[in-house]
């Protein structure tokens, strides 16, 4: 090992500075406030190759997470009618291939993303668990149209339907609707794309609070190892971002 | 042949067995059957040559409170006639014989009847729950089931 550092450290959270920096390379690596966005990293690059400055600042994870957010690979995985819209979606009239996000994978040891498209029955619920136990990380999930959400149609007198598949495994983001349109289907996969590319470990945000217990999970191994930073019990209200229409111009921006 | 045609011709075989003919208010007519000589029924409407009963479209179960009800729809391609017989059985002990040996097709909807209905077919090959998990408890299209509070931990409220 040398002392001299290494040309493109890579980090994972603020950015480092090399020993010996100017201080015009440490200005320009301190205004990267969030580090994990790409557009003030690119904004970054642009600005350092103008001014032939060296690179300095690497946060690798911004392009992995660019990199993820297109190229979703979906779990060839539908329940009821709602499998219907989401081929609708998948095929050439709506194109869910335009957002990188067109590979249907018949295996979930492939997929990244869960589409719980229809009624999730009480002898459906353990193979929707299993199935999504064998995705690897890191992973997300889509609850599409009422029945998943909350068991729809069924939610009062339906005695073999599962009351909402966020009793069971964590849901990345809801889509209403019964089935909801193919425009609210790819509006959440721009949303969660957004998130993704944030590098925002969603799909443990969004995990009820007796889901943390992993006891009262009904079945085997807890609520799922999907959290990448899971928020600890007792933090109370978890962080949840907001759909891109309920928020301002302001902060869409940012 | 009409249905009532049918029905007269199982009369003069069968006898008493076989219910009165009633034309119904609403609805479709059918031929009542006492639920012990079905299988006899069945099988002489299968092979009689002037029905030749040769496919079952389906069979349904209906909760009529004081008994359980199973319906056969029966067709002819042969003949293109069609018939639809109804057994009414005791409601704590819904015991007929299966006929699944005569069409094939039974199988299945008398495992659904059995299902959702609890009524048992004596001498079907492989009478077991086929929409619910099989260790579900109770017969849920029955009038008088009460829906369980929560199956393996997941709460039904």
């Amino acid at each position: 090992m040398t002392d001299e550092p290494h040309p493109l450290p890579i980090t994972n959270g603020a950015p480092q500075i090399c020993p010996g920096a100017t201080d015009a390379e440490r200005m320009l690596a301190e205004s990267i406030r969030e580090p994990r966005d790409l557009t003030r990293y690119l904004f970054y690059l642009r600005t350092a190759r103008k001014e032939g400055l060296p690179l300095v600042v690497a946060p690798l994870d911004a392009a992995v997470n660019w990199a993820r957010a297109n190229a979703i690979w979906p779990l060839t995985f539908g329940l009821a009618c709602c499998a219907i819209e989401m081929m609708a979606v998948g095929a050439s009239r709506f194109d869910l291939d335009r957002f990188g996000a067109g590979a249907f994978r018949p295996t979930p040891r492939q997929a990244d993303l869960m589409l719980v498209a229809g009624t999730v029955t009480h002898k459906m619920a353990p193979r929707v668990k299993r199935l999504y136990d064998q995705m690897p990380d890191p992973k997300y999930v889509m609850a599409m149209g009422a029945c998943t959400i909350g068991g729809g149609p069924y939610s009062v007198h339906g005695y073999h339907v599962v009351k909402g598949i966020d009793r069971i495994i964590p849901v990345s983001v809801y889509v209403p609707g019964c089935p909801p349109r193919p425009e609210a289907l790819i509006d959440a996969l721009l949303w969660l794309q957004m998130q993704m590319a944030k590098g925002r470990p969603i799909s443990s945000r969004y995990l009820p609070k007796r889901w943390h217990k992993s006891k009262e999970s009904p079945f085997e191994g807890g609520a799922g190892g999907c959290c990448v930073d899971s928020p600890s019990p007792d933090s109370g209200i978890p962080n949840i971002p907001l759909h891109p229409l309920q928020r301002g111009k302001k902060d869409m921006d940012s | 042949m009409t249905q009532q045609e049918i029905h007269a011709r199982l009369r003069e075989r069968f006898g008493n067995a076989i219910r009165d003919w009633q034309t119904p208010e609403t609805g479709d007519a059918c031929i009542r059957v006492a639920p012990k000589i079905l299988h006899e029924v069945c099988a002489a409407l299968r092979d009689d040559e002037d029905l030749r009963f040769d496919f079952l479209r389906l069979i349904s179960s209906v909760d009529r409170t004081e008994c359980l009800s199973s319906v056969y729809h029966l067709y002819s391609y042969t003949h293109h006639h069609e018939a639809v017989l109804r057994i009414d059985l005791d409601r704590e002990n819904p015991h007929v014989d299966s006929v699944s040996d005569l069409w094939a097709a039974a199988e299945w909807h008398e495992r659904e009847s059995f299902d959702m209905m609890g009524i048992v077919y004596a001498g079907h090959p492989d009478l077991r729950r086929i929409l619910l998990p099989e260790d579900w408890a109770g017969y849920p299209l029955r009038k008088d089931y009460v829906a369980p509070k929560e199956y393996h931990g997941l709460t039904n409220e």
